[in-house]
């Protein structure tokens, strides 16, 4: 399986299968175009004699045998090894899990996928009790994984933020002696934060989300108080200080963006000028019938926001005004293995998430629905067949995933989703399988641009 | 070659016989957890190499 398109000038093949990613010039962007698989030494005649219209016989012979090697050497519609393994995928040690912390919110952002905070079942905080029996349960859980991740979440994790220092203590406290190294994350809307709180979390958390989604005019349309302020002002200072302080630790200032901001270049090059070069900047993911949506018509105009900010991203290369760009990051030789990739969604399986009341559930997403409840700590129930259910999710037994070139780089995209827009796990949420594809087409283009600029 | 540039090793069949130890970090790829997902995620093994150099 091969992909090929062109884009800022580049003309770019990859090799589903090894993974190969190959810029060709013209005449080979040509003969590929025409080819179906290179299977024999000679150019096949019908393909030779149309391409004799455009280039010289002696080129195209050249050219062919170039592309016949990466064929041989395994790089260009190379073989598929990967299903026998897809399908011998049993179900894995529990590594992650995210602890909602705070089922409640001070912010009332109109697209919130946690039903304003409360996940549709009411106000309530985490006691420290629920926490500790949460780590608990994630070190039994983990058998001989070393690393084990928790991320505070919500809600609004920093409105108990007590029981997330006592948790982060015991966590530390009885880590060595269960051999566990805890990577703590936390993901905040950054009202309440404070210089304590911000010296905390620069100390304890491996990575911290801002949410902050751009211009003080797109955020303070949806990200506002119970009250119908925006939130902009208070939180932008305090995201700078956070920033300024954390070192080369990881974070991220995370924005959305919805049908409002089809043109949310401007606001990840805002957030940029605020001082923040860690951006991220996601399409809402929502019900078609909501006003904010972004609907199958908005497509090629994100499609061309993309390649604008891939564009910008360029410009910006080796200038005091370069940034990350979280979904245009890819590390074409070095990034996660191939069983890793089979089975990108974690969620059941090896990540679950935890409610203030030490209900189990798949993930975040699918807390408060109440079909999909794993079991709950203060009972001692986990429905083992789910987590089984959760295992077999990958991109072989996914039909679309299996046929799409993307899905080394996806993995198979987000199961919540899939579940809640197209009602089964193993069907992906289409337009967020459209918008992933051309996120990857852009960060490997990027790519392109450094070999280039470099020879 | 004259016609075609490879920007990578390609490997990706070789990191199948040697990949899964599942040390690396959960992925998630719903869009509040910007915090985790695949194509930009590094291996652990490869972090560590690089730590312990």
């Amino acid at each position: 399986m091969i992909h090929k398109y062109k884009l800022n000038g580049y003309n770019i093949v990859l090799d589903t299968n090894s993974g190969a990613v190959h810029m060709f010039d013209d005449i080979a962007y040509d003969i590929v175009d025409n080819l179906k698989e290179p299977t024999s030494a000679e150019l096949d005649k019908s393909i030779f004699e149309k391409l004799s219209l455009k280039y010289g016989e002696t080129e195209i012979k050249d050219t062919y045998r170039e592309i016949y090697k990466l064929y041989v050497d395994g790089q260009l519609f190379s073989s598929d090894p990967y299903e026998r393994m897809a399908s011998s995928l049993k179900d894995a040690p529990i590594k992650s899990m995210c602890l909602n912390i705070a089922h409640d919110c001070n912010l009332r952002c109109e697209y919130c996928f946690a039903a304003k905070g409360d996940f549709g079942k009411g106000r309530e905080l985490m006691p420290f009790d629920i926490a500790k029996q949460a780590i608990d349960f994630l070190i039994e859980k983990s058998g001989k994984r070393h690393n084990l991740e928790v991320d505070f979440f919500g809600g609004e994790p920093l409105m108990n933020f007590d029981v997330v220092k006592q948790t982060v203590d015991y966590a530390r406290s009885i880590e060595k002696k269960y051999n566990k190294n805890f990577r703590f994350t936390i993901t905040t809307n950054g009202l309440l934060l404070t210089d304590d709180k911000i010296e905390y979390i620069n100390r304890e958390m491996s990575s911290v989300v801002l949410s902050l989604d751009g211009r003080r005019n797109i955020n303070d349309r949806l990200r506002i108080t119970p009250n119908g302020k925006g939130s902009y002002d208070t939180i932008v200072p305090k995201y700078q200080k956070l920033v300024k302080t954390r070192g080369d630790k990881d974070y991220y200032v995370r924005g959305t963006f919805t049908k409002y901001n089809l043109d949310f270049t401007n606001d990840v090059l805002h957030l940029n000028s605020l001082g923040f070069d860690q951006i991220s900047v996601e399409p809402v993911v929502s019900d078609m019938r909501l006003d904010y949506s972004i609907k199958e018509s908005d497509i090629n105009a994100v499609y061309s926001e993309y390649e604008k900010l891939a564009k910008e991203i360029i410009d910006r290369i080796d200038t005091n005004k370069s940034f990350n760009f979280f979904h245009f990051m890819i590390d074409l030789d070095q990034g996660p293995c191939a069983i890793k990739r089979l089975r990108g969604c974690g969620c059941g399986n090896e990540y679950i998430a935890i409610t203030p009341n030490g209900d189990i559930y798949p993930c975040h997403q699918f807390v408060g629905m109440d079909d999909w409840k794993m079991g709950n700590l203060v009972d001692g129930t986990f429905d083992y067949k789910m987590k089984d259910y959760f295992s077999k999710a990958n991109v072989y037994s996914k039909p679309e995933c299996k046929k799409c070139w993307a899905k080394f780089y996806c993995s198979g995209g987000c199961n919540a989703n899939n579940f809640q827009y197209e009602n089964s796990i193993f069907t992906p949420h289409k337009i967020s399988c459209d918008l992933e594809k051309k996120r990857v087409e852009c960060a490997i283009m990027i790519k392109a641009y450094e070999a280039m600029s470099k020879s | 070659m004259k016609h075609v540039k490879t920007l990578n090793k390609a490997n990706l069949k070789e990191s199948a016989i040697v990949g899964g130890c599942g040390e690396c970090q959960a992925s998630c790829q719903s869009a509040c957890k910007t915090s985790c997902t695949v194509a930009n995620q590094k291996c652990e093994r490869q972090n560590s190499v690089k730590v312990s150099h």
